[in-house]
């Protein structure tokens, strides 16, 4: 964290009283009164954005850690399709997955009428089931390959002394294997998911309402087009800048290795 | 090979994609992502090296504001950022020309890409380069300095080949970050390969067909780099020793 | 060399960026997702369809050398607003809520608001009807503003496309659309189309759902302005307007 006496530079001063300026500026010259409107829908959004963010991260992150052991260590018919999965996921736009998982899939459904009268239809038919399923399938992508690295680091006297113990090999996966490749993922998994959180407003495109979208719809009723962004990047700003911090101190609390 | 394709029942995708058809505009959009990938990479190396340069050796307000711009970048959406340098850059270069007493400027879509994207690089750039940078041993740009070398002949002749190695990783994955991006260009309605897809999919209503086809295209891209890169930095290594012995 | 090349390539950026300005060229901005029958692309790239000939008419006859550049519909106000195109000429209604940012021609077109659902679906198109269904709309459009006002009951999609949220009807995932009439005819028409039907025009508001389809242009630019209402006058008179609709409809439009 910057100490006080570190921002107590002149230049630094010179630099915070600018910006007080612009974000007066920002405020006088500038059109807010759309807020109070859509401040509810917004804060909607911004659930949505935390919520998807979250399950998305959370299921992509458990589909990594066998996308990564297979790589890593599995036979080959296991290994082959982990890593062209991976490179699937790694070689293509995002935005373009998202597409063809809801506009691809959906443009097949009229072809199997079963479908609409299965329990999975009030599902099927909303956009966030899609939303998670994309983003989710794109974080394991990603962080597929960094457990991979993260497994084959672990040191092999480590597990080579686990099995003179006559460890199981599941407890030995879990208890050795496991903990030490997480944490040695650890600090780029903070930023892995600013990554992530960046690629939410995608799923805008297929009709969920996120944060970005209210942006969007503040835009197209009232056609006011800096004042949403600038509020929008500032939120995405802070929301970054809170998963860095958790991240930070969630590191701390390991013990250091070295 | 028509035959096979029937018997597939792919005969239908495969008149949709052929280049008489659809396939040309998917190709023609995936020449107008590459060109502007192209650029933007371009730009991103240029504000990259200056931005890394003035991290390193700047005076104090640059690296702030350096501080500021790269990590303002790397927090925002990239589609949020888009937007706005999409809406604001051409505000801000018309009312310049009108200030300087000249007349509106046309900004062509490649251009706006161009700058857009290449911004958002130029973050991630100056991070990679900036690494790179102080992984050359200083003993290498002392003693370039004490032959009395000046600053840029340095930066040519020394900081830049030394640090080729550490940086081309890096910038491999900044390419191919800059080739998906391109995609997002799609929402601000620039005819790149995704925008192109996505006309080609609702004109003919085969989603599956456009958008897997257009999903190829860009793993052959992704793949096709990988190569290229994979020489670049067997080239920019040379005379070293191999990764595998040198790092113990 | 490196630093030649990188300076080289910087100097060609910029040149690019700040390309000779012609002023005599009209930017007619239309969406860049396509909107059949009134502009969609083939499969050679050309754009084409009734509006997209109405505007090489409107050009000549106002004498404009017209260039059609295409933008995301979802921006194509702040698009014009920021100097990227002249005029919008992409089947945009004339409101209030626009007027109060751009200025617009004379109308070119005028069609009625539609509710469009699948044939099996007993829907008609009033609020109780619609109360609890999912309707899709396109977003920036008429209908939504009319959809946000008048169907609160139902649950609203807003897709950046009206082909997608045609899409999602075919699919499934909506239970209904408001759009063009003229727009939805041809897509009931179309294969896809074929499972839905047009359940009957929404109750006309003016204020939301405006007086036709104009030509908009920044305030200010009475010159333009002035050069397109001459424009379609002249197109409506010698009948250019008439004989380009019957290529594509069996009605007037205007």
């Amino acid at each position: 964290m910057i100490s006080l006496k570190e921002l107590a530079q002149p230049h630094r001063i010179v630099m915070m009283v600018l910006f007080a300026l612009f974000v007066l500026w920002c405020a006088i010259s500038l059109r807010w009164d759309w807020i109070p409107k859509y401040a509810p829908l917004a804060l909607e959004g911004l659930w949505t954005t935390i919520w998807i963010l979250a399950v998305s991260t959370f299921l992509g992150f458990l589909l990594a850690i066998p996308l990564g052991l297979t790589q890593a260590i599995g036979p080959w018919y296991l290994s082959v399709p982990a890593r062209t999965f991976c490179t699937i996921i790694r070689g293509t736009p995002l935005l373009l997955q998202i597409w063809l998982l809801y506009y691809g899939l959906g443009s097949l459904f009229p072809q199997f009428p079963w479908i609409r009268s299965s329990e999975l239809w009030p599902y099927l038919r909303q956009a966030w089931p899609y939303a998670v399923t994309a983003l989710t399938l794109s974080y394991a992508g990603y962080e597929g390959e960094v457990m991979r690295g993260a497994f084959s680091s672990v040191a092999k006297g480590q597990l080579e002394a686990a099995k003179s113990f006559g460890m199981p090999r599941f407890t030995m996966f879990r208890r050795i294997w496991l903990p030490q490749a997480i944490g040695n993922v650890l600090p780029t998994l903070g930023g892995e998911t600013i990554l992530q959180l960046k690629a939410t407003p995608l799923v805008a495109t297929i009709t969920v309402v996120e944060i970005y979208s209210v942006s969007s719809r503040v835009r197209s009723d009232t056609f006011i087009v800096y004042e949403p962004l600038l509020l929008l990047a500032l939120v995405y700003m802070v929301i970054a800048g809170l998963i860095g911090l958790a991240f930070k101190r969630f590191e701390n609390r390991l013990p250091d290795r070295s | 090979m028509t035959g096979l394709l029937e018997i597939l029942g792919l005969g239908a995708s495969a008149e949709l994609l052929s280049l008489s058809g659809w396939g040309g505009n998917l190709l023609r959009g995936l020449a107008n992502s590459l060109q502007i990938a192209f650029g933007a990479f371009g730009l991103g190396l240029v504000i990259g090296l200056f931005g890394a340069y003035g991290k390193l050796y700047g005076g104090k307000v640059t690296r702030d504001l350096l501080a500021i711009y790269t990590t303002v970048i790397r927090a925002v959406p990239e589609l949020v950022l888009i937007l706005i340098l999409y809406y604001v850059g051409s505000d801000i270069i018309n009312q310049i020309s009108e200030a300087m007493g000249g007349g509106r400027v046309e900004i062509n879509g490649v251009a706006a890409g161009i700058w857009v994207l290449g911004v958002v690089q130029g973050a991630y750039a100056t991070e990679v380069l900036r690494g790179a940078i102080q992984a050359v041993p200083t003993g290498q740009i002392e003693a370039a300095k004490s032959y009395g070398m000046p600053a840029i002949m340095i930066m040519r002749r020394v900081t830049i080949p030394a640090m080729m190695s550490f940086a081309v990783p890096g910038l491999a994955n900044l390419w191919l970050i800059a080739t998906k991006d391109t995609a997002l260009l799609a929402v601000v309605g620039f005819n790149e390969l995704t925008l192109e897809t996505r006309q080609a999919a609702s004109s003919t209503r085969a989603y599956f067909t456009f958008f897997l086809a257009a999903g190829f295209l860009y793993l052959m891209v992704t793949l096709c780099s990988g190569a290229v890169f994979a020489r670049i930095e067997k080239w920019a290594r040379r005379g070293q020793p191999s990764l595998k012995e040198g790092s113990a | 060399m490196k630093l030649k090349t990188l300076l080289v390539a910087a100097t060609a950026a910029a040149a690019l960026t700040a390309g000779a300005a012609t002023a005599e060229q009209v930017k007619i901005g239309i969406a860049a997702e396509p909107y059949p029958p009134f502009s969609s692309l083939d499969s050679s790239g050309n754009w084409v369809g009734w509006e997209i000939e109405v505007i090489n008419a409107v050009c000549a006859a106002a004498e404009l050398d017209c260039v059609i550049t295409p933008v995301a519909w979802d921006g194509i106000i702040p698009s014009l607003t920021g100097q990227q195109i002249d005029a919008i000429m992409a089947s945009m209604s004339i409101t209030e809520e626009r007027l109060k940012t751009i200025d617009f021609s004379d109308p070119y077109y005028n069609t009625p608001a539609v509710i469009v659902a699948d044939k099996s679906m007993d829907i008609a198109p009033t609020p109780d009807s619609l109360a609890g269904k999912i309707v899709g709309i396109q977003a920036s459009t008429i209908h939504q503003a009319y959809a946000q006002e008048y169907f609160k009951g139902a649950e609203l999609k807003v897709y950046q496309t009206q082909d997608e949220a045609n899409q999602d009807l075919f699919a499934g995932r909506i239970d209904a659309t408001q759009a063009d009439s003229i727009a939805m005819a041809d897509f009931v028409n179309s294969g896809n189309g074929s499972c839905c039907e047009i359940k009957g025009a929404v109750a006309d508001d003016p204020a939301i759902l405006g007086r036709g389809v104009g030509a908009g242009v920044r305030k200010g630019e009475t010159e333009l302005l002035e050069a397109l209402n001459k424009g379609i006058a002249a197109i409506l008179a010698d009948g250019t307007h008439e004989k380009i609709t019957a290529g594509y409809f069996t009605t007037s439009i205007y």
